[in-house]
């Protein structure tokens, strides 16, 4: 999978390059008639061969000319950082190997409920209904040219780290940690199109509904989302990826991942929750008692170390840990890193920017002595809130609540350096 | 429980969303009217969108179906993924689990977790079969419906499902939720 998964990507800036030549070569061809085709099939050989000798780096790269100039840029061919797809649902972010707080758009992770869907933006419609003066309909022109606002937000799937409740299972921090994403996102803020629609004073609850083949639909409580959500377009400075919601999804900073409805297409506006399946059956926290919390929007602090982290071998010596912490709540704090499997604490440096609802960097200098031990990290947000221990998260939720797995994360570094996922 | 909490995000929401609505003059002039955006959508525009369902039927479209009829359109249409009694996957179980939820190992299923019936004709026809979501007409998804609510002991084989009898229908865990209650763990 993993392999095949690779050389996909490799292939992948070879097309989109072809493409670009190919449509130059046409243009040469038309003009010079058969000559031109010949001479085009010998310049394609010829780029290809370039191509291909570009991939291995020169012995002095000063003295070979470098690569021309490229339509839509990618990154080294030394570069393999991946996600790592999960079963027909989605793939995870590459935590471990990435640096400050933004993830790139490609690595940005995925959850879908059947599939990404192909959407053509000309004839994308939101359409808002229900309790609203009259119902309305926008076309994607439209909602582009209302005053535009920008933020940068995690968006975390609520399933994050569900893996680890029973048992220490993943084997990485991708796999453990790998639901969540930074990126700017881009849009018109939900209450300035609102204003333009009108709605009804006894409106309470939306149903935000996606154009996927699930038609996934949640039921929001507007007064506890209207003065942050975004419909957004753009991601990172460009439109939003086709596995982000292309060319529309909702953003609700601080929320459940499923709540930002993703290829949004409909709003409606009611006076009670829909009791939609993705509210009731799914995304519904089961107690120890068999009770079941339901509407637990918001994502609590959480901090993991990324590096070391499981999967990774380390050498004894000076040793930068690294991590990231968030919020649904608001700004981080503060975050604590121990080296004692939570014994004694010490506090890490917090790296601009430090924004609410966003990733968070942080980093602790150390120098390891080659034995055992376990790396901890905690987090405290502006509000207060602490990061659980694993141990005091079970004790109130039980192990079958699925969601909101928020609890330290520990990692061991065994004596030969080796670093792997257990529960301390 | 619950529904008192849905009822104060309402009393919140008629305060918020004041702002919305009522265009008075104190917002008048940092308010920009009309950026002129966007045009009344039609009922036609919405026909084929508008398919959610609410607990109190509200979106169920005509239509009607029993179990002995759901058993055909199951067996032809869900049992590959979902096992021919509802319980043997490998897709998500459909059936049984009752009084599980409280266990070491709870089964959560449409009989032992679902807490509205209206939910599964929303979801049914919304996102199933998962080849080919809205296919079924609106008589084999109150039929599949049925078949997978008897199944789950929940109606008999020849109730008749329609706009009327499905909401009526209360549901096993009905009360099995509760609102948030977080931030819920002490601190260390
Ligand atoms: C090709 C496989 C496939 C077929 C055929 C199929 N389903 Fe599903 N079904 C799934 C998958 C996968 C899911 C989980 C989707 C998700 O989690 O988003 C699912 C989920 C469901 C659920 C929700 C289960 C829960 O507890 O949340 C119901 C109900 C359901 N299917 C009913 C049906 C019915 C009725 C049919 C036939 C009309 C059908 N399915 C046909 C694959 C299938």
């Amino acid at each position: 999978m993993k392999n095949s998964l690779q050389k996909e990507k490799r292939d992948e800036p070879r097309d989109e390059a072809d493409t670009e030549k190919t449509a130059l070569l046409d243009r040469r061809s038309l003009l010079a008639g058969t000559a031109g085709i010949v001479s085009a099939i010998v310049m394609r050989s010829v780029t290809r061969s370039a191509e291909a000798a570009m991939l291995v780096a020169p012995d002095d790269p000063t003295r070979v000319p470098g690569a021309a100039p490229t339509a839509y840029g990618q990154r080294s061919t030394y570069e393999q950082s991946v996600r790592v797809p999960r079963s027909w649902w989605g793939s995870l972010t590459p935590l471990q190997d990435s640096h400050g707080i933004l993830t790139p758009s490609a690595l940005h992770f995925e959850r879908h409920h059947n599939g990404v869907p192909v959407i053509d933006p000309e004839h994308h419609r939101l359409m808002i209904h229900g309790l609203v003066a009259q119902p309305w309909a926008f076309t994607m022109d439209d909602l582009k040219r209302f005053p535009a606002t920008s933020r940068l937000a995690f968006i975390e799937c609520s399933g994050n780290s569900a893996i680890e409740w029973k048992a220490p299972t993943g084997q990485s921090v991708q796999q453990t940690h790998g639901l969540t994403s930074t990126s700017e996102w881009t849009g018109v803020a939900l209450k300035t199109v609102l204003q333009e629609v009108g709605v009804k004073p006894d409106a309470s609850w939306i149903l935000a509904e996606g154009s996927d083949a699930a038609a996934m639909t949640r039921s929001l409580p507007l007064a506890l989302l209207i003065e942050e959500a975004l419909l957004c377009y753009a991601q990172n400075g460009e439109p939003l990826r086709p596995e982000q919601g292309y060319p529309l999804r909702l953003l609700l900073p601080g929320w459940e991942g499923n709540t930002c409805i993703k290829w949004l297409r409909r709003l409606k506006f009611g006076t009670a929750p829909f009791m939609t399946r993705e509210e009731t059956s799914q995304y519904t926290d089961l107690m120890s008692d068999g009770t079941a919390r339901q509407f637990t929007m918001l994502m609590e602090a959480k901090s993991v170390i990324t590096s070391p982290s499981g999967g990774q071998r380390v050498q004894p010596g000076f040793i930068d840990i690294r991590g990231l912490a968030w919020s649904g709540r608001g700004r981080i704090a503060q975050v604590e890193v121990s080296t004692d499997g939570g014994r004694s604490w010490q506090q890490a440096v917090l790296q601009d920017p430090i924004l609410p609802k966003c990733h968070t960097r942080f980093c602790l200098p150390w120098r390891w002595n080659g034995a055992d031990v376990i790396l901890q990290s905690r987090c405290l947000d502006e509000t207060g809130y602490v990061q659980p221990t694993r141990a005091a998260l079970v004790a109130v939720r039980g192990v079958n609540s699925v969601y909101h797995y928020n609890a330290i994360q520990s990692w061991k570094i065994a004596a030969d350096g080796q670093v792997s996922n257990v529960h301390a | 429980m619950y529904m008192r909490n849905v009822m104060m995000m309402g009393l919140i929401t008629v305060l918020s969303v004041g702002i919305l609505w009522s265009s008075e003059a104190a917002d008048q002039q940092d308010r920009m009217y009309g950026y002129g955006l966007g045009r009344p959508a039609t009922d036609l525009d919405l026909q084929h969108w508008n398919i959610d369902v609410a607990p109190t039927g509200e979106g169920l479209p005509p239509g009607r179906g029993t179990a002995r009829q759901g058993a055909a359109i199951y067996a032809t249409k869900c049992a590959s993924c979902h096992g021919p009694t509802g319980q043997e996957g490998p897709m998500d179980r459909l059936v049984g689990g009752a009084g599980t939820l409280g266990s070491q190992k709870p089964v959560k299923t449409i009989g032992s977790y679902w807490p509205y019936a209206t939910t599964l004709y929303d979801y049914v026809y919304r996102a199933m079969p998962f080849p080919a979501p809205q296919s079924l007409s609106s008589d084999e998804v109150y039929s599949v419906v049925a078949w997978l609510l008897y199944q789950n002991g929940i109606i008999a084989e020849d109730t008749i499902l329609d706009v009327h009898s499905l909401p009526a229908i209360r549901m096993p865990n009905h009360n099995g939720f509760v609102p948030d209650p977080r931030p819920d763990v002490p601190k260390n």
